[in-house]
């Protein structure tokens, strides 16, 4: 028990209780469990993106030795029910999806059939003795084409390759037109956002296990959701909720890919069901790359409306989501993300945004880091800097004048969100201070000079996190922990939220320990198996922090309240006259710790009259509305004019996530986010052929960025604390890779702007940018840059201040 | 992952190897460095019957010289060639690009004639056997034969190896330090969207180019080689020979590099490894 | 020849040192391959696994993450992406890194294997284990054992190496959370022998 008061864990940059295990290599993945009598499973997988199967034979696996079944669609689908999409999406045509293709196969790693046999081996080898035969079918892979009359359809049975047609806008379309009409001048882009493979480095993978005598099913699962698959898993397989047990060992990494019910986790449970074993499945890296959730893949049309001061009026936007075979768990939320967002941070009067969800004979596109708002943000910033450049304006200066300042907040957004606090022009100001702006400049200005491509490149973003409210999430928004004073008095935190990487092991018990006055080495957190952790809603759109840290503070609270009366009895004096400080409740000059307080209310001799015995308590926290975190990131990239090779050469990188609970994980997300930015700007992309053959199917052609490929950071932050919860934080996940994919690209775009380069689509490889420089070949970006304006300095020096510059009003 | 079963041979003697090939015909495999056999076996892209693992002759390994040439043993791993300080001093374009091949853990299991004989059209070794004349010793059934390197990459991922024959060693001249290296990856892979190994042989006033990763066998860019004859390397006549660096090359194209980039990167390159080459003195 | 990419080249062929005949392109429509064999061949080996002398029966094609993984529990190796691109795998063999997964195990009779499980001494973890804790260098996790043994084997052959050396060093093992320049802060750190957490991230900190 701390005596003296001690500098808070809150805000400290401390090392991580995770990393001792993860390190020694004595951490347990799913792959590590090892279950006496355990079934191994292996998959048969279309090699074809569309055909109808013909014949399967499964004698000759069934056959070899060591293999305990085969089993085909018509085994398995009727108990294995259909594949849960959770997103509210009313006019969603929705095919059946079920475990196993039943007579025909909609995309290239569709399970066909499954194998079970006693080691992985022999499964493996006997995978490969089933015998199907395809007849293939007309492809749909170009997801504009596939809405184009005539086309070929992925679901032949829904009659059209249309999913869905979302559309969302400020409310009254005739003042969107109105401004418009109005406007001096209306800008228009299309943009390509590429499909891209999340790719944690561990594959996915379950093992279920079914006590018969319990009637109990456990299954461990590499997954961000155990709470959600253990609520939608009852209506795939039919084992009641609370006859299952989910678990999630360590998880490797996630990025939304595991933010998922899948086939495999459906099926492994109803086969240890049926064979009364458990069976274990770990998903092949070529599985992960082609049967595992793709991210991103909007293709854009966006129209701008603003006057030559350079007041942005309205936006417009017609995209086409292509979002695979199958919609999974979140897929047409995806887009609805980008729509909320698409006024980005800016004082936009009006917007409206027109999605229309297509199906093509790929793999499923679903939330990937960022889920939405990365579009958004890449969209927005993009298109400041293409309204910019044809007004000729400063970027910079064009930013700061739409955007609100600090005394607009709570800010209300032309796509109908309150931002909860900001302080853009701060955030701006300081990433110009770190960057060395005016520096920055003059050697942009030498390489130029000197015949060289340079550029620089800013974004100002914000988003959407903390998700969310129950009023806007499908399942339900809100965040469970519970917190414990064991009979010892030390601190079980139990949080609903499933960190997988996050560290949030160690930011909970910098949150509990503070607030109880324990050191930290008294707390412990748990998470990720739902017999532990009752309920939760898990971990995705950086809300674990806010939402889960905030639920335990609750708990704490009510702790410290009910503590208070017994401390009060036991001390003989009023709850009112006891202070609290460093774990001891005190009056009078006596004073009592966990160390007393918590056995006295276990041993419950003497308590207050109507005190429940135990120190204990569990809350839901309900936010009402979400956080917006924002920053401004500053890239510089050279660019090798002969081979198109870019290079970043600096990177600045301010966030304001509200309060840091742990500054060294914010720096970790934060990177990371960066990173992935990087690799989806200069050379990510999932590749699909005419014929829906996956050609990005393993790592020699999917390149992820490499040690080498990261330029030192930057990073400083701003704070601006939320009002939407009590320690106002506001999440971090995300943040990287939602500010740096505009900033990177248009960084590059202003290396380019000299050669008259107005838009490139990502990835920006080298070859587009040579093509670009050397063949005059634009994507489908449409005109270039007139030679008159290709001179024109863009940005300026000029001093921005820390406030804000306020231009004239509509 | 798990590749068939096979059955495994690990000779201790050349003779032994040759002896087991001889025996399993077709149904055998040589396994060298086994970076390219391993994963295509697990893949169940091949499936040998017998494996010849030569990781244990050790006549196969190491570094030495005889008779004014440099011979390196084909079972010496890249992480071997980069270290030699011998190879350094007496053929530097070899510690130069071995660094350049793959990762680390890639270069200390992956070796020198695994890769020329496995024969990727974008591996980095062959350009370099063939910048620098190499000599293939091969051993076979019916002895030892020497191939050149300008006729041993006959196609895409083939030889002139017949069935049985084994590379035993790569027996290169020593070079002076105009050597260079130049190298544009595939992102993913790591292997060359285009290599170019430059020789310069300033006694007999001579460019030997050598280009990998844009054809379907790796070549000696004797167009340019020929533009460079005589006169001294400025750098206007290095440009100007250097824009004749992919002329007549049946170009590979793919989704990493299309026909047109990879020309182009050829030039870059071509002109860069010569200056670069002609300025080590 | 057009359009041809890597994955077709071992699609097509996958050639050992051996000129013959080529491989026939993989038939994954209908798969004619022969049953397998009741039993794979096996090899009795004997080799050192962190310092201790181990005697193993494998089965020819078990590759050396199989073997530590699923017969010796020694399951801190980790098989990402199971063909030598991600470094998941990676372990010291005879002090050098290697990719376990395509390294088979019969290879490493009467050789020496380190092992993420062999760095620690007891409860005094490698300098370059505490290094990676100080820089907050683990996020998921399921890289850093590769990454560990990567960094180890760098130390060993360049005691104090630059930011540079160690970046070149971890080329080889993906981390998908990119925590790259932690990583890379910790192998130098650990280098110079200091344990000291940076006071906050990086940049000017608040």
């Amino acid at each position: 028990m701390a005596d003296t008061p001690r500098e808070p864990y809150v805000g400290r940059a401390m090392k991580r209780v995770e990393d001792p295990r993860l390190l020694q290599g004595i951490a347990t993945y799913v792959d590590d469990l090892r279950l006496t009598g355990t079934l191994h499973a292996a998959f048969v997988r279309s090699p074809y993106a569309h055909a109808r199967i013909t014949r399967i034979s499964t004698a000759a696996a069934k056959a070899a030795p060591g293999v305990v079944g085969v089993f085909v669609a018509s085994d398995v689908n009727q108990a294995c029910g259909i594949v849960p999409c959770a997103a509210d999406m009313p006019n969603l045509k929705n095919p059946q999806h079920r475990a196993l293709a039943d007579g025909r196969v909609y995309f290239v790693g569709h399970a066909v059939a499954v194998v079970i046999a006693r080691d992985a081996y022999t499964a493996r080898d006997a995978a490969l003795l089933v015998d199907v035969d395809y007849e293939p079918l007309p492809v749909v892979t170009d997801p504009e084409a596939a809405i184009k009359p005539g086309s070929p359809l992925t679901h032949p049975d829904l009659g059209t390759n249309v999913a869905f047609e979302w559309s969302m806008s400020t409310g009254d379309d005739a003042e969107l037109e109105r401004l418009f009409k109005s406007a001096d001048r209306v800008i228009r882009q299309r943009m390509v956002h590429q499909r891209l493979t999340p790719v944690a480095i561990e594959p996915r993978g379950c093992v279920a296990s079914y006590h018969r005598g319990e009637q109990s099913l456990t299954l461990w699962t590499s997954t961000q959701i155990p709470h959600l698959v253990r609520t939608l898993l009852p209506g795939m397989i039919g084992v009641p909720e609370n006859k299952i047990r989910i678990v999630t060992p360590e998880v490797g990494g996630g990025f939304g890919s595991k933010l998922n019910v899948y086939i495999e986790e459906a099926l492994c449970s109803h086969l240890a069901m049926r064979l009364h074993a458990p069976v274990k499945w770990i998903e092949t890296r070529r599985e992960n790359m082609s049967a595992t959730i793709h991210g991103r893949d909007q293709i854009g049309d966006y129209e701008v409306a603003v006057k030559n001061d350079g007041t942005l009026l309205a936006i417009k936007s017609r995209t086409i989501a292509d979002i695979g075979s199958y919609p999974q768990l979140l897929t047409p939320a995806v887009p609805t993300l980008t729509g909320l967002m698409l006024t980005g941070c800016y004082k936009y009067k009006a917007m409206r945004m027109d999605v229309t969800g297509v199906y093509t004979n790929k793999m499923s596109t679903d939330a990937y880091r960022g889920a939405g708002r990365p579009e958004a943000t890449y969209l927005i910033e993009r298109m400041a800097d293409i309204v910019a450049n044809e007004l000729r304006m400063d970027p910079i200066r064009f930013r700061q004048m739409n955007s609100p300042t600090s005394s607009d907040f709570p800010f209300a957004t032309a796509c109908g969100l309150s931002y909860d606090s900001g302080d853009y022009h701060a955030a701006l100001a300081k990433a110009r201070r770190l960057a060395r702006w005016n520096e920055l400049l003059d050697t942009r200005a030498r390489a130029r000079k000197d015949g060289k491509l340079f550029g620089v490149g800013v974004s100002t973003y914000v988003e959407i996190c903390a998700l969310g409210p129950s009023k806007a999430m499908s399942a339900g928004g809100w965040e469970w922990g519970c917190v414990r004073i064991e009979f010892s008095g030390k601190a079980t935190v139990i949080t609903g939220s499933t960190p997988h990487g996050q560290g949030q092991e160690t930011s909970f018990a910098q949150i509990a320990a503070d607030r109880l006055g324990l050191p930290i080495e008294d707390v412990v957190v748990l998470h990720g198996d739902t017999n532990v952790s009752h309920y939760g809603r898990d971990t995705y759109g950086s809300r674990a922090t806010v939402l889960g840290g905030t639920a335990i503070v609750m708990c704490i609270d009510k702790i410290l309240a009910k503590t208070r009366t017994l401390a009060a009895h036991l001390l003989e004096v009023k709850p009112g006259d006891l202070t609290f400080e460093g774990g001891r409740f005190s009056a009078n000059g006596k004073s009592l710790g966990w160390e007393d307080l918590a056995p006295a209310a276990y041993v419950a001799k003497n308590i207050p009259p109507g005190f429940e015995p135990g120190l204990e308590a569990s809350s839901f926290f309900e936010p009402e509305n979400f956080t917006f975190p924002f920053g401004t990131h500053i890239a510089a990239v050279e660019i090798d004019r002969e081979t198109g090779e870019t290079r970043i050469v600096k990177y600045v990188a301010v966030d304001d996530c509200g309060p840091q609970i742990n500054p060294l994980l914010v720096a970790g997300q934060v990177q990371g986010g960066i990173a992935h930015s990087i690799g989806q700007v200069l050379f990510e992309r999932t590749v699909y052929d005419e014929q829906g053959q996956l050609i990005t199917g393993e790592l020699m052609d999917y390149p992820l960025p490499r040690a080498h490929d990261i330029p030192e950071y930057v990073l400083g932050s701003t704070v601006t604390p939320s009002p939407s919860n009590p320690m106002g934080i506001k999440g971090v996940g995300e943040a990287g890779t939602i500010g740096a994919t505009p900033t990177i690209a248009n960084a590059v775009m202003d290396a380019l702007y000299p050669l008259g380069v107005r838009h490139l689509d990502l990835p920006l490889t080298p070859e587009k940018i040579w093509r670009a420089i050397h063949l005059g070949e634009d994507d489908r970006g449409g005109a270039r840059i007139p030679e008159a304006d290709r001179s024109a300095p863009r940005y300026t020096t000029a001093d921005v201040g820390e406030g804000a510059l306020e231009v004239g009003n509509v | 992952m798990i590749s068939a079963p096979f059955d495994y041979h690990r000779p201790s003697s050349l003779a032994e190897a040759l002896s087991l090939l001889a025996r399993h015909g077709d149904d055998a495999r040589v396994l060298a460095g086994g970076h390219s056999l391993v994963p295509a076996m697990k893949l169940r892209l091949a499936e040998p019957r017998v494996l010849v693992d030569l990781s244990r002759v050790a006549e196969l390994r190491g570094i030495s010289e005889k008779d004014g040439r440099i011979v390196i043993g084909a079972m010496t791993t890249h992480a071997e060639l980069a270290s030699s300080s011998f190879l350094a001093a007496k053929c530097p374009l070899l510690t130069e690009t071995a660094p350049q091949i793959g990762d680390i853990q890639v270069r200390n299991k992956g070796t020198i004639g695994g890769s020329l004989a496995h024969a990727d059209p974008a591996a980095d070794w062959p350009p370099v056997a063939l910048a620098l004349d190499a000599e293939m010793e091969v051993a076979g059934p019916s002895g030892s034969r020497m191939i050149a390197a300008a006729g041993f990459f006959t196609d895409i991922m083939q030889t002139a190896l017949r069935p049985g024959e084994v590379l035993r060693a790569i027996r290169v001249r020593p070079t002076g330090p105009s050597v260079a290296y130049v190298k544009t990856e595939q992102k993913a892979s790591g292997f060359a969207l285009c290599g170019v190994a430059v020789v310069v042989d300033r006694a007999a006033n001579r460019v030997s180019v050598a280009i990998t990763g844009i054809a379907a066998t790796p070549f000696r860019a004797s167009q340019v080689e020929r533009a460079l004859e005589g006169g001294p390397l400025t750098a206007e006549r290095i440009g100007e020979a250097a824009r004749v660096a992919a002329a007549g090359a049946q170009l590979l194209s793919d989704m990493h590099g299309s026909a047109d980039y990879r020309a182009h990167l050829a030039q870059v390159n071509v002109r860069r490894a010569i200056v670069r080459a002609s300025a080590r003195t | 020849m057009s359009e041809l990419s890597r994955r077709e080249f071992l699609g097509t062929t996958a050639a050992g040192i051996v000129g013959s005949s080529a491989i026939p392109a993989p038939d994954v429509v209908a798969n004619q391959s022969p049953p397998a064999p009741v039993s794979a061949p096996r090899t009795a080996i004997r080799l050192i696994v962190n310092g201790r002398e181990r005697d193993v029966e494998v089965e020819d094609r078990w590759t050396l993450a199989e073997m530590l993984r699923d017969h010796l529990q020694l399951t801190g190796t980790k098989v990402g992406c199971d063909r030598g691109e991600c470094g998941a795998c990676t372990v010291l063999l005879d002090g050098a890194p290697i990719y376990s997964c395509s390294y088979l195990a019969v290879w490493a009779a009467s050789r020496s294997v380190e092992t993420v499980e062999g760095l620690a001494a007891g409860a005094q973890l490698h300098p370059v284990q505490q290094a990676f804790i100080d820089h907050d260098a683990p996020q998921g996790g399921f890289c850093t054992s590769g990454q560990l043994m990567s960094a180890k084997a760098l130390l060993a052959a360049t005691p104090r190496p630059t930011a540079d050396q160690a970046r070149a060093a971890l080329t080889g093992n993906l981390c998908r959370c990119s925590n790259y320049n932690h990583y890379v802060e910790a192998v130098v750190a650990a280098g110079a022998s200091s344990s000291i957490v940076p006071e906050s991230g990086r940049g000017d900190g608040q």
